[in-house]
């Protein structure tokens, strides 16, 4: 589904991803686990290039991200991400948080079908052989229509219908990263991107956030979580990255990983945060 | 004193010099009002140029043009702008536009060189986490400066936009070197003809005080609906 290739990423002079090569599979968990500043996140962040990677390729759906010529947003429709921070937006509601853009996005697919059917439309006056109309499948009316019956859907999964015209101000911790994850899945996006979603949260809080991201997993999500969260990562995980000084040093189910590690520096680490 | 009021009185009842000064009161608002407007959207387009993240590969030109702008509009006295505008440009453009409408301009470009400024430290003060949000949802750039990061930095710098629309409206009376005819000017002409000086002058600060009383009044009220939104619990 992802296909890292050689992937490097310098901050100036500062190396943070040395060539990191590997393939994330359809279906997948994946935990990535490591001291902090081994390059986790820049990891995570280069995956939908919010970070451009420095050199390599990162090639989904068959194209390569970090390409600059691909249409990067376009591939980031399929890719949803969850932040550390939340960042949910806070001049919205909660229910706008989450149907602004499928909304957006819904609507410009409509602008450009609609100009293509023009244009199509004129030059089948001149064309003996006419080219067919794209079909319309919703107005704007009843896209936004379903897009707020999707998220109120979702809200109620996550038992937060009542909070649907609450702005993001007024909640708690826990319950804007869930909101940050129903608006993330709002998209239908093929795999999620966790970057260290509960390290910001209380610790009676954690608990909420990580049952939702399990459920989402037994939907059979593919996922990429950085995580300190080691009996989560241990729990969910079909596979576990370790990363250190920018690159994977080893890599393997979780009971490989957690309970027979090889390298030394995961030894260390493991006897440190368990 | 009973003399005075009496004088006043003829000219602005009597002699319906209240029509000049109601034409001139509209004329400052007007300007005012337009010039912030345009000044706004001047500002926002320099900000967001002056913003263009690095990978965005704008061409300099543009930045150097902002710098330029920016440099003119905020060395120079308006006046001279003012003067520049109307006796210099329009004649060489060839254009035949009102005094009131070349001062909305000039007033909205003067602006729109400081609103810049502040505009772009409203968006600096966004977390750029919620740019980065838009984004990884597959929103464009512009649109998701559009549509979170500028309205939270507008609401960020509203006092200090407040701010620059009240000197703005106060800045609107040297508008006469242009002959328009504002609230300043038609005090002036009743002063002038009937050499009476002290009731109309002071009625003159009495307005722009309400003015500007009336408008800071207004940024509050806004500035609290709008605090609605960041009150927890």
């Amino acid at each position: 589904m992802i296909e890292v290739i050689d992937l490097k990423k310098a901050f100036g002079s500062n190396n943070v991803l040395n060539g990191i090569t590997e393939t994330i599979n359809e279906g997948e968990i994946v935990a990535v686990i490591g001291p902090s500043g081994s390059g986790k996140s820049t990891f995570l962040r280069c995956l939908n290039c919010l970070e451009d990677p420095t050199s390599g390729s990162i090639i989904f759906e068959g194209k390569d991200l970090a390409d600059m010529k691909v249409d990067i947003n376009l591939s980031r429709r399929h890719i949803g991400m969850v932040f550390q921070q939340f960042n949910l937006f806070n001049n919205k509601t909660v229910l706008q948080n989450i149907c602004m853009a499928p909304v957006y996005i819904a609507n410009s697919d409509l602008r450009k079908v609609k100009r293509t059917n023009r244009k199509n439309k004129f030059l089948n006056l001149f064309r003996k052989k006419k080219v067919e109309m794209l079909e319309i499948t919703a107005e704007k009316k009843q896209i936004k229509l379903e897009a707020e019956a999707n998220a109120m859907r979702l809200l109620k999964r996550i038992g937060l219908e009542d909070k649907a015209n609450a702005y993001p101000s007024t909640l708690s911790g826990g319950q804007k990263q869930r909101i940050a994850i129903i608006r993330a899945l709002a998209m239908n996006p093929k795999v999620m991107l966790f970057d260290e979603p509960t390290s910001a949260l209380d610790p009676e809080m954690v608990g909420e956030v990580l049952d939702l991201i399990k459920a989402v997993a037994e939907d059979g999500m593919t996922m990429v979580i950085v995580t300190h969260e080691m009996g989560f990562a241990r729990e969910v995980a079909n596979r576990v990255f370790f990363m250190d000084e920018g690159i994977i040093l080893e890599q393997g189910t979780p009971d490989e990983v957690f309970n027979h590690p090889i390298n030394q520096r995961l030894k260390d680490f493991l006897s440190k945060v368990i | 004193m009973g003399v005075k009021w009496q004088v006043f009185y003829d000219k602005f009842i009597t002699k319906e010099a209240w029509r000049t000064v109601v034409d001139g009161l509209w004329a400052t608002i007007e300007i005012a009002v337009l010039g912030l407007i345009i000044g706004i959207i001047i500002g926002t387009v320099i900000a967001m140029i002056k913003m263009i993240p690095k990978y965005k590969t704008a061409p300099k030109v543009f930045s150097a043009i902002c710098d330029v702008y920016v440099g003119f509009f905020r060395g120079t006295p308006i006046i001279s702008q003012l003067l520049i505008g109307y006796y210099v440009l329009m004649p060489a453009l060839g254009l035949n536009i009102n005094n009131v409408t070349v001062a909305i301009i000039v007033f909205g470009m003067n602006s729109g060189a400081y609103i810049s400024e502040i505009m772009r430290s409203g968006m600096q003060s966004v977390d750029p986490g919620q740019l980065e949000a838009a984004r990884a949802l597959g929103l464009g750039y512009w649109v998701s400066m559009l549509k979170v990061v500028i309205p939270q930095g507008i609401k960020n710098i509203l006092p200090t936009l407040g701010n620059e629309f009240i000197a703005l409206i106060k800045e609107t009376s040297v508008v006469s070197m242009i002959a328009v005819v504002d609230l300043t000017k038609a005090f002036r002409q009743i002063g002038d003809s009937s050499y009476e000086y002290i009731i109309p002058y002071t009625i003159l600060a009495a307005v722009y005080l309400v003015i500007v009383f009336i408008i800071s009044r207004g940024i509050k009220l806004l500035e609290r609906r709008l605090a609605k939104v960041d009150r927890s619990h």
